[in-house]
């Protein structure tokens, strides 16, 4: 009887420890959002209050009125778009390599690599070549770099999950009478369409996420979320009730998508390493 | 006829090299292009008054080796990833060890736990900016229960404490991504050998280090590659919390290459850091990457 008695409290002992671990994990992403919803009073209570009195959105109000929300529209512009070609494009051009061998394994490295380079090497030479071209703060200027940014992601991820795909379907198609065309579009992506939207919604988050590029490529026009936050830090007078609320717009969008993509976050995040 | 048929022959040999073009075009475009003029630029003498195009020589590389703020840079960032990427790493394993065997709603703390890794590192970072705050943030006052006195600690300030603040922030946020590839791999453990190891009567820890560490290596590698590359690239949450002060104290390098291209405009300068940078990261890329299996 003692066996399962001590297996119990161990058990129990587990689940307490798992319980406090998440909630110290999640007790910043608490405060933000808790933050965003209190009054100034509040926020500057000392010592700091962890619950609001009542829930109020007016923090949230001021960035709609303002237009400050605008720039979570720009943020979803950017992404959204660049998101689109980049899987375009990287699709097509992993099905050549998974089918093909294209380049052998030196492109594949070669494409690899190039998402491991630090961004503020390559961002700075884009921004001299921007100016010249005259398009620093441009909806394309951002998307292009986004877009050639994620590329060898799409590549890399969409590799592997068109290699998930028996080769003998795209055969039999073609002896059937399919041009390669049809392959790709009747056959490969319909199998590969759920490997594409976790692709896609990884590749989205990355632009939609980043700050270096946006902050060193725009200037009024494209100024995304956040960009947008950080003109809100400042010596003594921080908007705290500000920084909180576009920080909470920019996040809860993406906490929602990777709530659906559960399955796929460990293949997405581990650039395939880990199948899941 | 046979024109008809040569030329299907060569649509179909090169249809794999048409799929590829337009990715390949824009990646040498964005890539390759603009590294070429990083290397032109680091033999002129571009700076913010002075757009002079004419060949330097070697200056600005001989400069790289007098200025003890790039070094200095590259030393910071080099701590940061010495202190951050163990601690992420055995915290990772520590948690995924927790987590591992069955328990109620498993799911959803494993769920929950990830969050961080999707957040925006310079939310992340404005939000431990706020967490921090020496008057208005709970982080001193939890203190302040613990040591049952008032703990007006200026995280973001005081020299001996911006380390720990960056650390903890960045540790917060990527433990978790550790965690959630480390918990995939230990799954795939086969648990017949851990149970034989047992019967045989080997410990705990040598069970760990001679089943289980050869099994998950091969994921741990790819986390610590991919973890250790954004490390040294550091920025947002630096720039959130200290962006790089007190004085130099927190500045990274891509802080420093930031500050000299598009603060005080040293285009060819910095046009020959990016360039040390673009040959440290690429040398140590291509060294790691034979070494760790990216799903082949």
């Amino acid at each position: 009887m003692r066996g399962p008695a001590r297996r119990q409290v161990r058990q129990g002992l587990r689940l307490m420890l798992a319980t406090a671990v998440t909630l110290v994990f999640l007790f910043p992403i608490y405060w933000l959002f808790m933050i965003s919803l209190k009054t100034a009073d509040e926020i500057y209570a000392y010592p700091p209050r962890w619950f609001p009195a009542q829930l109020q959105f007016g923090n949230y109000a001021v960035l709609f009125r303002d237009g400050d929300a605008l720039t979570v529209w720009n943020s979803l512009v950017v992404a959204g778009v660049s998101t689109v070609l980049a899987m375009l494009l990287g699709t097509l051009c992993a099905y050549s390599i998974a089918r093909f061998r294209t380049g052998g394994d030196r492109l594949s490295d070669w494409i690899l690599s190039q998402r491991m380079i630090p961004p503020i090497a390559v961002v700075f030479p884009i921004f001299l070549l921007y100016v010249w071209l005259g398009l620093v703060d441009s909806f394309l200027g951002v998307i292009l770099l986004y877009t050639a940014f994620n590329l060898p992601y799409v590549i890399w991820m969409m590799r592997g999950y068109i290699q998930d795909i028996p080769k003998a379907l795209e055969e039999s198609a073609l002896v059937d009478g399919c041009t390669r065309w049809e392959v790709i579009w009747k056959v490969v992506l319909p199998m590969a369409r759920a490997g594409m939207l976790a692709t896609a919604i990884f590749t989205f988050v990355f632009a939609w996420n980043d700050f270096l590029f946006a902050l060193v490529l725009t200037r009024t026009e494209v100024t995304t979320y956040t960009v947008q936050v950080t003109h809100y830090f400042g010596g003594q007078s921080n908007f705290w009730s500000k920084i909180s609320a576009m920080s909470v717009l920019g996040t809860l969008p993406i906490f929602i998508a990777v709530g659906f993509m559960q399955r796929y976050l460990v293949r997405g995040i581990s650039l395939g390493a880990v199948k899941g | 006829m046979a024109s008809r048929g040569g030329t299907a022959r060569f649509a179909d040999r090169n249809f794999p090299l048409l799929l590829v073009a337009p990715a390949i075009l824009i990646l040498l475009l964005v890539g390759v292009f603009p590294l070429a003029y990083l290397v032109v630029a680091s033999f002129q003498g571009i700076t913010m008054t002075d757009n002079d195009k004419s060949f330097q020589g070697l200056v600005n590389y001989i400069q790289l080796f007098h200025d003890p703020r790039l070094w200095t840079s590259l030393l910071h960032t080099v701590l940061f990833t010495a202190i951050a990427l163990p601690l992420e790493l055995l915290l990772g394993l520590a948690l995924a060890q927790l987590f591992l065997d069955k328990m109620p709603g498993r799911s959803v703390f494993v769920g929950l736990l990830v969050l961080p890794v999707v957040v925006s590192p310079i939310v992340a970072g404005a939000t431990w900016s706020l967490l921090l705050d020496n008057r208005f943030g709970p982080v001193n006052q939890i203190l302040g229960w613990v040591f049952g006195r008032e703990m007006p600690l200026l995280w973001t300030i005081n020299p001996e404490l911006v380390y720990p603040a960056i650390i903890l922030a960045e540790v917060w946020q990527w433990t978790p991504f550790m965690f959630i590839l480390l918990l995939a791999a230990l799954a795939s453990v086969d648990r017949s050998q851990m149970e034989a190891a047992a019967i045989d009567g080997a410990g705990y820890w040598r069970t760990f280090f001679r089943i289980v560490l050869p099994a998950i290596w091969p994921v741990m590698a790819v986390a610590v590659l991919i973890r250790g590359l954004d490390l040294f690239r550091i920025f947002d949450v630096v720039w959130a919390l200290t962006q790089g002060g007190p004085g130099m104290r927190t500045e990274t390098i891509s802080i420093f290459t930031y500050i000299k291209g598009f603060q005080q405009f040293e285009i060819s300068y910095t046009a020959a850091v990016a360039f040390l940078v673009i040959l440290l990261l690429s040398g140590l890329v291509m060294a790691a990457l034979r070494r760790v299996e990216l799903s082949r």
